[in-house]
C-alpha cells in the first residue's frame, strides 16, 4: 500500500511544522470569533443619525423603536438633509433616517414610504443591513401605523439579528474548509517540486493515483477536525442548532472537503512554484466567497454569474449545510446538490492524475 | 574488470533532446555492459543530466531508441522501477524526516515488506556509517552524510542499475574517495552504475567514460584507451615563467591549445607535425624562453581538451 507509506510521511512533516499545525486549529477559530462577532456588532449599533422634520408623536415613537431594536445606535440628532448627508460624508453616522415633516400623512397612504434611510453607499454591506432595516419588527400600536403602511410593515416572527448569525455560522464551515483544505494541498506538490523530491519521487513505482491519495488521506482528518470545531464553537457562541441529523452533516462535509483537496490539488499541478500556488488559490477563493451565497443571496445573482457559481464546490456546499443544519433536511431531499459535488470531485481527481505525469517535460 | 557478458545493460541508438531550439542531446549511440561503472563526462550544459533523465524515462527523447534492461523507455519505463536507483544532483529526500523516516519511507515506496525494511535499514545505517544519527533530521547532515543517505535510499530495494547524477558535487575529498569505494562494492556485487561527473579523477575511476560536448558524445572508451588513442601529441612544458612560454604557443597553427597545470604546461599538437620536440622549442626560442620540452603520455584531462576544448577555442576565434 504505497499511498498509506505517502500520508504517513504527510502525517510526519505535518507533526514538524508547527506554522501549519497550528493554522489547522487557529484558522476556524480566528475566522469563526471574526465573522461570528463581527456580524453580529454590524446588526447592533449601527451609529445613526436623525432628521425628525416631522417631530409628532407617530415620529417620536419611530425613533424610539429604532432605538429599542439595538440595531440602530442614535448618535446625533440633525437639523437639516444637508446636514446629515454631511455627517454621513465624515464618516460619523453610518445610516441617516430622514422623516418628512410630512409623516402623518405618508404613512397612511400605501403608495409612498413614510420615511427614509440614507446609507453611505460605498459599503455594500451597509446597504444590506439597511434593506433589513426595512423589515424590521416594530410592535404594532393601535392607531400608529396604518396595517398596510409600506416601510415599517411588521412581521413579528423574524429576527434579524438571530437570522444573520445562524445563516453565516454552518456555511462558515465551508469558507474555512476551502481556505484551509486549499491551501495545503495547493502548496503540497509545488513544495516538493521546489525543494526537488518530486524528481527523485517520480523515478519510484509510485503511481501518480497513490500519491495524490496519500497526500489527500491526512487532511480529509483535518478537514473533519475544523468542522467538528467550528460546529462546537457554533453551538457555543452563537447557538447555532443543528436540526438535520449529524451523520448527513457529516457526510456532507467529507464529501466537500474531497472535492476542495482535490481541487488544490489540481493547483499544485498547474503551478510551478508555492507563489504561483497561492495565487492561484486566491483566484478561487474569492469567487467561492463571493458567489457561493454565504454572503450574498444566490438568487440574486445574474444568469452567467450562477452557472459560473455551480462550477465552485462551495456553492453546492453552502446549499447543504444550510439545509441539514437550518432546514433539518434529510438525505433525499439533499440529493441534487450531493450528487453535484461528487460529480464535481470526481472529475477533479481525474484532472489530477492526469495532469500529473511522472516525467519532467 | 567485469567481462562484457550478454547484452548491454542500456542501450541507445541516436538518442536526441531538443529544448526549443536548443539541442541538449544530439544524436547520442550507447551500449553499457552490465556490472560497469560507466561515466559521463562533460562540462556543465554538456548534455550530461538530459542523458540520465531521458535514460530512466524522466523526460522524453525528442527521437531516437533506448532500451534498459531489456525495457523500451519511456514507453515500459513504470516497469523499470523497481529494477533502478536514482541519485539527484541535489539532496532531494525530505530534510524535515529524520535519517530513519527517509529510509522508512522509500524503502515503503519500494514495496519492501516489514521484515526486509528493518534488515535492510539496519544493514545500510551500519554501511553507510549512519547509525549514530539515525533519529536526526536529514536537514542537519552535513554534505557527505546526506550523500551516504540518498546513496542508501537509492539502493534500498537492490537495483540493478543505479544513475548517479553528478553525487559528489557537494562532498569533500575523503567523502568522495569513500563513496567511491561503495560504487565499486556495488559494481562487484553486479550493479551496473551509471555516473555524471566533472571531476577528471572520477572519470578516470570508471570503466567506461563518454564525454559529452554540448549534446554530442565526442569520445566513448575506457580511460585507457581514451589516453593512448588521443588525436593529438602531448607535450609537456617546463619554463621558469611558464605564462610567457603560454603566449609564445598561442595562436600558433600546430599547437591546438595549452593547459597549464602548477610550473608546467601541457600543449597538444597536431600528431601529423613531425617532431613535435624541436617544433615547440623553435618556437620558444624565437620568444627567448628557455625551457624543458618532452613527449609525455596523455592524461584523461588532454584527452577531454582534445575532444571538446578544439571546438572550444575555434568558436571564441571565430
Amino acid at each position: 500500500m504505497r499511498f498509506t507509506a505517502i500520508a504517513l510521511k504527510e502525517v510526519r512533516q505535518l507533526r514538524r511544522d508547527r506554522l501549519t499545525f497550528g493554522m489547522i486549529i487557529g484558522i476556524p477559530l480566528m475566522q469563526m470569533l471574526l465573522f461570528g462577532y463581527a456580524i453580529n456588532f454590524d446588526v447592533r449599533g449601527l451609529s445613526a443619525g436623525i432628521l425628525d422634520e416631522a417631530n409628532t408623536s407617530a415620529s417620536r415613537a419611530l425613533v424610539a423603536d429604532l432605538q429599542a431594536t439595538g440595531v440602530l445606535h442614535i448618535t446625533e440628532h440633525v437639523r437639516s438633509s444637508a446636514e446629515l448627508s454631511r455627517e454621513i460624508r465624515a464618516g460619523r453616522i453610518s445610516i441617516g433616517v430622514h422623516i418628512p415633516p410630512d409623516f402623518e400623512r405618508r404613512r397612511l397612504q400605501t403608495d409612498r414610504a413614510a420615511a427614509q434611510i440614507i446609507v453611505d453607499g460605498s459599503e455594500p454591506s451597509l446597504e444590506n443591513l439597511a434593506r433589513g432595516l426595512m423589515t424590521m419588527p416594530l410592535p404594532a400600536r393601535a392607531g400608529v401605523y396604518a396595517p398596510d403602511a409600506r416601510l415599517f410593515e411588521v412581521r413579528t416572527e423574524f429576527n434579524p439579528e438571530k437570522r444573520t448569525a445562524v445563516q453565516i455560522v454552518p456555511a462558515l464551515i465551508g469558507v474555512i474548509l476551502s481556505m484551509t483544505m486549499m491551501l495545503f494541498t495547493a502548496v503540497a506538490i509545488v513544495r516538493e517540486r521546489e525543494r526537488g523530491n518530486l524528481e527523485l519521487l517520480i523515478t519510484t513505482p509510485v503511481s501518480s493515483f497513490e500519491l495524490m491519495l496519500g497526500k489527500l488521506i491526512p487532511y480529509i482528518f483535518i478537514g473533519l477536525i475544523q468542522t467538528t470545531l467550528v460546529l462546537g464553537l457554533g453551538a457555543i457562541l452563537f447557538d447555532v442548532p443543528i436540526q438535520g441529523s449529524l451523520a448527513t452533516l457529516y457526510l456532507a462535509a467529507l464529501i466537500f472537503i474531497a472535492a476542495t483537496l482535490a481541487l488544490g490539488l489540481l493547483i499544485s499541478t498547474l503551478a510551478q512554484t508555492q507563489m504561483q500556488a497561492f495565487q492561484m488559490s486566491i483566484v478561487v477563493l474569492l469567487p467561492s466567497i463571493l458567489l457561493s451565497g454565504f454572503v450574498f443571496p444566490f438568487e440574486g445573482m445574474p444568469r452567467v454569474v450562477q452557472y459560473l457559481a455551480q462550477a465552485l464546490p462551495l456553492t453546492h456546499f453552502v446549499d447543504l449545510i444550510r439545509g441539514v443544519a437550518l432546514r433539518g433536511a434529510g438525505l433525499a431531499e439533499l440529493k441534487v446538490p450531493l450528487v453535484k459535488l461528487l460529480v464535481f470531485t470526481a472529475v477533479i481527481i481525474a484532472a489530477v492524475t492526469l495532469r500529473f505525469r511522472k516525467r519532467l517535460d | 574488470m567485469s567481462a562484457d557478458t550478454g547484452d548491454p545493460v542500456i542501450s541507445a541508438r541516436g538518442l536526441t533532446k531538443v529544448f526549443g531550439k536548443n539541442r541538449a542531446v544530439d544524436h547520442v549511440d550507447l551500449d553499457i555492459p552490465a556490472a560497469h561503472i560507466y561515466g559521463f563526462l562533460g562540462p556543465n550544459g554538456s548534455g550530461k543530466s538530459t542523458t540520465l533523465r531521458m535514460l530512466c524515462g524522466l523526460l522524453r527523447p525528442t527521437s531516437g531508441e533506448v532500451t534498459v534492461l531489456g525495457h523500451s523507455v519511456p514507453r515500459d519505463a513504470e516497469r523499470l522501477r523497481m529494477k533502478i536507483g536514482y541519485m539527484t544532483q541535489r539532496f532531494s529526500l525530505w530534510e524535515d524526516l529524520t535519517v530513519v523516516e527517509n529510509l522508512d519511507f522509500m524503502s515503503r515506496i519500494f514495496g519492501l515488506d516489514a521484515e526486509r525494511r528493518r534488515t535492510r535499514i539496519d544493514a545500510l545505517l551500519r554501511q553507510y556509517r549512519l547509525t549514530e544519527m539515525a533519529n536526526q533530521r536529514a536537514g542537519t547532515l552535513s554534505g557527505g552524510q546526506k550523500q551516504r543517505l540518498a546513496l542508501a535510499a537509492a539502493i534500498l530495494h537492490e537495483p540493478e542499475l543505479l544513475l548517479l547524477d553528478e553525487p559528489t558535487s557537494a562532498v569533500d575529498p575523503q567523502n568522495r574517495r569513500d563513496f567511491w569505494e561503495s560504487l565499486f562494492d556495488l559494481a562487484a556485487a553486479g550493479t551496473t552504475i551509471l555516473v555524471s561527473t566533472h571531476y577528471m579523477d572520477e572519470a578516470e575511476r570508471c570503466h567506461g567514460v563518454a564525454i559529452l560536448d554540448r549534446g554530442r558524445l565526442v569520445a566513448e572508451g575506457s580511460p585507457r584507451s581514451l589516453m593512448d588513442s588521443i588525436g593529438a601529441t602531448v607535450v609537456e612544458i617546463e619554463a621558469p615563467e611558464p605564462r610567457a612560454a603560454r603566449h609564445a604557443l598561442d595562436d600558433q597553427a600546430v599547437v591546438k591549445s595549452v593547459a597549464q597545470l602548477g610550473t608546467r604546461l601541457h600543449a597538444l599538437l597536431d600528431p601529423s607535425v613531425p617532431d613535435a620536440v624541436a617544433r615547440v622549442q623553435e618556437l620558444l626560442r624565437a620568444k627567448n624562453i628557455d625551457a624543458r620540452v618532452e613527449i609525455v603520455r596523455a592524461s584523461l584531462e588532454d584527452v577531454f581538451v582534445a575532444a571538446t576544448g578544439f571546438n572550444v577555442d575555434r568558436t571564441a576565434a571565430a
